[in-house]
Order: C-alpha cells, then sequence, then structure tokens
C-alpha cells in the first residue's frame, strides 16, 4: 500500500502557524501536487510526512504506517528530495550516488533500470564534482539518489525552483515515467503552470489548502466570466479595471490583465465603454478559459 | 559494515579535499610544536645582566666571570651606581641586576644582592634560581670558604629529577599533545556534523535507513584515526628534533591518547547537537574547550599558584589528567599502574559524555 493519508495535521512555529488543519488522501500511483507560493507550508508537510518533525495535532500514514510509530520502517521505504540541493558538493556525481545507494543497502547496479533514463543525461558528467553541476544536472542528480533504492513512494519538495524553462519540462517528463512504473509521487511547485503535469493538485496558501481535486475540475469550478484585458500601458490599465465597479478581481498574468466579473455585470461591452470614456486606446479584450493560477487568485481572495 | 565503511570513505574524501582542513589536521601539530619549541619559550638563555661591583676584589670578578661564561647570562655593562642600574631597568638592557657590597671577599656573612626585572613573575623566578645556582656553586665562593677557613658555609645540592636540563619541551610536548588531539577530535567532529545539518544532507540521511549511531561512529572515526597520525607526528618531532626522551612505553601512549580522544569526539559530538551553523561550533570549541585546556591543564600556568576554585574547576577538564598521564609515561617512563588513577577518569568521562551526546543526538530535524 504505497498511499500517503494526511488527517487534520496542524503545525505550529512560535506564533506562525505553518499548517492548519490539512487533509490529504493520495493514491497509490498517484503524482500528487502541492501547489503554493513561498512560505504556503509545503515544506513543513513534506517533513512531516518523511518523519523529520513531529504534527502539532492530526495524523498521517505513509505506506500505511504511522510517520510517528512508523519511522524506521517509513524511512526504509521513501524517497526524499529536499527543497534545497542536498547531495555533497565536494564528491562527484558517481561518489555521491554510490554513496545513497549504500546507505540505502543497495547498489547503483540493482536499480539501474529505474535511474537509467534520468543518469545517462548526467553520466557525462559522472567524473564532475557535484557542486560544479548546473541547476538541471543538480537536479537529476538528486532525483537518482532519491531513486537509487526504489521507493515506494517519493517526495520531491520544490525539485524545479531555480531550474530552465526547458529542464524543467525534461524534469516533468522523468516524473511521468516513474508514475508508469508504479512509484506515487509527491512533489510540491511554486509554479502553477506546472499544476497540469499531477494527476491531482492541492492549492496552497498560507498553511491552509484552498482546494483538492484534479487540475480540470479546479479549472472548471471557476465560476465567472475570464478576460483577457491588453493595452499599451498595463499598468494604468491595471488600476482602471480596479477602479471598475462590475470587477470583481482583475491580476496581471504575463502580457495581459485578467478579468473577472462580478454577477451581474457580465456584459463585456460595458467595460470597452468605461475604458474608452477613461482615455485608454488599443485596448484587446478577449474571453479566455481560467488557468490554475486564476483559481488559485480566486479561491485565496474568497478566503479572505 | 559496508554503510559505515563507505561513510568513512566519504568522509575522507571531505578531509582530503578541503585544503583548509587538511592545513589544520596535518601542519597544525608541526607548527605548534615549532612554535613552542623555539619561540615561545620559557628558557633562561642569554639574559643581559649588569653588576654593580662595590668591593672590586678577586671572588666578585671570579663570580661575575661565571656568570657570564655561563649560557645562561650575558654581562651587559657594569654599572657604578643604584641610580645607573634602575636607569638600564627602565631602558630595558638588562633583565638582572648583581651587587656585591664593599669588602666582599673578606666581610664575615658575605652578601650578594639580586635585583630582578619582575613584570613576567615566572620568568623572573627562574632568573633569579639560575643566578643563585650559579653563585653558589662558584668555586670562587668554595675556594675562598676553606681558604679562610671559615665555617663550612652549609649549601643545598639540588638534583634535578626527570629533566636534569630544565627544558621547557618536556612540559609543552605532553600539553601540546593534549591541545591537538582536543582541536582534531572535539573541533573537526563538531564542525564536520553541523555542516551536515547546515547544508541539508542530514535531512537525507536521516531520511534512510541509516542508523544514528553509524552516523556518529563513521564522523568520528577519521579524526581518531588522523590524530594517531599526529601524535606518532608529535612524538617523532619531539624525539628527533627537540630532544624530548620518550621513558615509557609508546603504545601506552598511544592507548591513553586513543581513550583521550574519545573523550574529544564525544565533546564535539555535544557541541554539534548544541550549535547551529560551523561558525558557532567553531567558537563554542574554541572557546569552550581550546581556552580550559591552554589554561587550566598546567600547560602554560603551574596549577599550584592558582586560586582554589579552579583548582577544583580544573578536575573536569580531561586535558589535565591526559596530560598528567602522558607526563608520567613519556617523561618519567611509568607505567600503567601509575596512571592507573587518569586512565579510569578519562574512561569514565569517555563513557558519560557518550551516553549524554548519543541521549541528544536528534533522529528529527528539530
Amino acid at each position: 500500500m504505497n498511499n500517503v493519508s494526511i488527517q487534520h495535521i496542524n503545525k505550529q512555529y512560535g506564533e506562525v502557524i505553518a499548517l492548519k488543519d490539512i487533509t490529504i488522501e493520495i493514491k497509490p500511483g498517484e503524482l500528487f501536487g502541492l501547489i503554493g507560493p513561498d512560505g504556503a507550508g509545503k515544506t513543513t508537510l513534506f517533513r512531516i510526512l518523511t518523519t523529520l518533525i513531529l504534527a502539532d495535532s492530526g495524523t498521517a500514514t505513509v505506506c500505511g504506517l504511522d510517520v510517528v510509530q512508523g519511522m524506521k520502517e517509513i524511512r526504509k521505504r521513501v524517497g526524499y528530495m529536499p527543497g534545497r540541493f542536498s547531495m555533497y558538493q565536494d564528491l562527484t556525481v558517481e561518489e555521491n550516488l554510490n554513496f545513497f545507494a549504500t546507505v540505502f543497502n543497495t547498489t547503483v547496479e540493482e536499480n539501474y533500470d529505474l535511474i537509467k533514463d534520468i543518469y545517462v543525461q548526467i553520466e557525462p558528467f559522472k567524473k564532475r564534482r557535484a557542486g560544479k553541476l548546473s541547476g538541471g544536472m543538480k537536479q537529476k542528480l538528486a532525483l537518482c539518489c532519491a531513486l537509487i533504492h526504489k521507493p515506494d513512494i517519493l517526495f520531491l519538495d520544490e525539485p524545479t525552483t531555480g531550474v530552465d524553462p526547458v529542464s524543467r519540462v525534461e524534469f516533468w517528463d522523468m516524473l511521468d515515467k516513474l508514475k508508469a512504473q508504479g512509484i506515487t509521487i509527491m512533489v510540491s511547485t511554486p509554479y502553477m503552470d506546472e499544476a497540469s503535469r499531477c494527476d491531482w493538485i492541492a492549492l496552497m496558501k498560507d498553511g491552509q489548502c484552498l482546494t483538492i481535486n484534479t487540475p480540470d475540475q479546479i479549472r472548471k469550478s471557476f465560476d465567472k466570466k475570464l478576460y483577457a484585458v491588453r493595452s499599451e500601458n498595463m499598468y494604468q490599465l491595471l488600476q482602471g479595471l480596479r477602479q471598475y465597479p462590475g470587477t470583481y478581481s482583475c491580476y496581471t498574468f504575463g502580457d495581459s490583465n485578467h478579468l473577472a466579473l462580478k454577477k451581474g455585470w457580465e456584459d463585456i461591452s460595458k467595460v470597452k465603454d468605461y475604458l474608452k470614456e477613461k482615455g485608454y486606446t488599443d485596448v484587446t479584450i478577449e474571453p479566455i478559459e481560467a488557468t490554475i493560477e486564476d483559481c488559485f487568485m480566486n479561491l485565496g481572495k474568497e478566503d479572505q | 559494515m559496508k554503510q559505515f565503511l563507505s561513510f568513512v570513505r566519504k568522509e575522507f574524501y571531505h578531509i582530503f579535499r578541503d585544503v583548509r582542513t587538511m592545513m589544520i589536521l596535518l601542519v597544525m601539530p608541526v607548527i605548534l610544536i615549532i612554535l613552542f619549541g623555539f619561540a615561545i619559550t620559557t628558557e633562561v638563555t642569554s639574559v643581559p645582566f649588569t653588576v654593580f661591583d662595590q668591593s672590586r676584589d678577586d671572588v666578585t670578578e671570579k663570580i661575575t666571570e661565571q656568570l657570564n661564561a655561563s649560557e645562561y647570562f650575558d654581562l651587559y655593562d657594569t654599572a657604578g651606581s643604584y641610580e645607573e642600574i634602575r636607569l638600564l631597568f627602565r631602558k630595558e638592557k638588562i633583565k638582572i641586576a648583581i651587587i656585591y657590597p664593599p669588602q666582599f671577599a673578606s666581610a664575615y656573612e658575605p652578601v650578594i644582592q639580586i635585583l630582578v626585572d619582575a613584570t613576567d613573575p615566572n620568568q623572573a623566578t627562574s632568573l633569579t634560581q639560575y643566578a643563585t645556582t650559579i653563585i653558589s656553586s662558584s668555586p670562587a665562593i668554595r675556594v675562598e670558604a676553606t681558604s679562610l677557613s671559615r665555617n663550612p658555609v652549609l649549601l643545598p645540592v639540588t638534583y634535578l629529577l626527570y629533566n636534569p636540563l630544565m627544558k621547557g619541551a618536556y612540559n609543552f610536548v605532553p600539553g601540546v599533545m593534549g591541545l591537538i588531539l582536543m582541536l582534531i577530535c572535539a573541533l573537526m567532529t563538531s564542525v564536520g556534523i553541523v555542516r551536515e545539518k547546515e547544508t541539508g544532507t542530514m535531512e537525507v540521511l536521516l531520511v534512510s535507513p541509516l542508523k544514528p549511531i553509524y552516523i556518529i561512529l563513521a564522523k568520528g572515526a577519521p579524526y581518531l584515526l588522523l590524530s594517531m597520525v599526529n601524535i606518532a607526528s608529535i612524538l617523532l618531532l619531539s624525539y628527533y628534533v627537540l630532544d624530548v626522551p620518550i621513558e615509557g612505553s609508546v603504545t601506552l601512549l598511544f592507548m591513553l591518547s586513543i581513550i583521550y580522544s574519545i573523550v574529544s569526539l564525544s565533546l564535539g559530538l555535544l557541541i554539534s547537537t548544541v550549535a547551529d551553523s560551523q561558525q558557532s561550533a567553531m567558537l563554542i570549541s574554541g572557546m569552550a574547550l581550546m581556552l580550559p585546556v591552554m589554561l587550566l591543564s598546567d600547560m602554560l600556568f603551574p596549577m599550584e599558584s592558582m586560586p582554589y576554585i579552579l583548582q577544583l574547576l580544573s578536575n573536569i577538564i580531561p586535558a589535565k589528567w591526559y596530560i598528567m598521564a602522558v607526563k608520567d609515561v613519556m617523561i618519567k617512563g611509568l607505567g600503567t599502574v601509575a596512571i592507573m588513577k587518569e586512565l579510569i577518569i578519562l574512561t569514565v568521562m569517555a563513557i558519560v559524555l557518550i551516553a549524554i551526546s548519543l541521549k541528544r543526538f536528534k533522529i528529527r530535524l528539530e
């Protein structure tokens, strides 16, 4: 049973609430994403699940084992890749891999088929010190080391943070392959655009779970009309749109402002008139589907 | 076992790939020995002195000659008055002055006055001792004493046991051994463990089947081995370069050093459970271990002249017992029985410290 079950977990550091009543179920073989900005409590949750810290209240099981009582057994069966690069910088790629293999009572050869796809990419640099690798290479090495003992569940804390866009896509492709081998994967990321690569996601903010569902369902649950509004002066446009009485919310996403309209104010022509009245030129407006980030902002606003 | 060996190999990679660590580990003992051996010496050699001879007879001249001829003193200049002597002292031209009263040779009870610069009390004491020894053993005094057929002067004859030449090296070589072992074992182990915490690798190690005791043992083992290498190099240096004899059994010396190293290792382990950064680990090791070893272990300052409270405090310092035992074995050539007390104290310290640090070693992050 390589599932994860989290029941009403709370964790507080002094005055700061790191996790507030978190309940999540992860089914075997699932690729589960924890999505949220820095400080959302993702790392704390990972540390509780990997038996590194204790929750203040609530229970959690990993592989069917309680995270407090089953500490020793869990530590044998999970692979964990912390958010910070945690390989030995002064050891070469090969030495790191061999070291972690022996730590887990196995050898590189024994589980080579599992890491082969990833390892071939860093193999040309196997004599290089880990500290001298590029960001993407470091993450691949760390993933190899976390996989070397064929874990039942893989915990990856922000594996794509600080990695270039191409390597990020590659990394997610690798996770898909691992999922195909039946490994349950729990991964966290602050990048909302990566959410769609997961089977299920939990949107987290300030230690709370805003919602848990499939990425598609979360997008569909966005219940307001959404438009992308562009113009020459984006910042002034944002201010103008926010002053419009029918605006529910308006945020800048890349090259456009995403405008969500209140119920009863859905007539977009009125927005056009309003903007014309205010003197904005070259305004283009098009209806769009909500992204995960829109949903996150929306849920975050509702929460407040 | 394979896990353990692989871990130890990894530790050696860390040590050998960091130039700074290597320097501390292998060059430091050599530098300390040479520094203490040649630069920081409390031995008396060629100390400038002056005489104010108000008698100017054969005897006083012979005594002055005797002092000047010795390797310990060099005549700077003769003085004509007390005022002149004071001037020389103030200009720091001399460290010691000898004053003969008028009619020294014919006086019934001749008295020599010795003035000494006591800004450094330890040096002043040894200067006076050296001067007194030379003067009282001077044949001039004896010849005069017999020729005038006075009552024979009662002269105590002093034999210096174990260290007839009063060499400082006999004292500081054991001291440096105590210092080096403490430095390597405690400082390097604590920094080594804290570094794993700092770089986040401890997080990965904890979430693995590796037993905490293996982590601890594997962290300590390389330093234990290296400190034995250092003990060997210190002993070789002091034997061949500083002419310090090794009277007792070398095996016993090493056995003693291993026990002391284990005490230091567990101290380092204890520090690593308190410190959260490499800097603080270094600071704590420096302040809490190095200073007491230097000050309270009889190495630089004699314990007997310290306040009672500090003497009591010195009992909990492992280095004190180690250095005492090393002196017994190395300089006096004593055997196991003679250092049994020290061996037992160090062993008990090791057991207690290991127990505390194992208990304190965190199997979780907080």
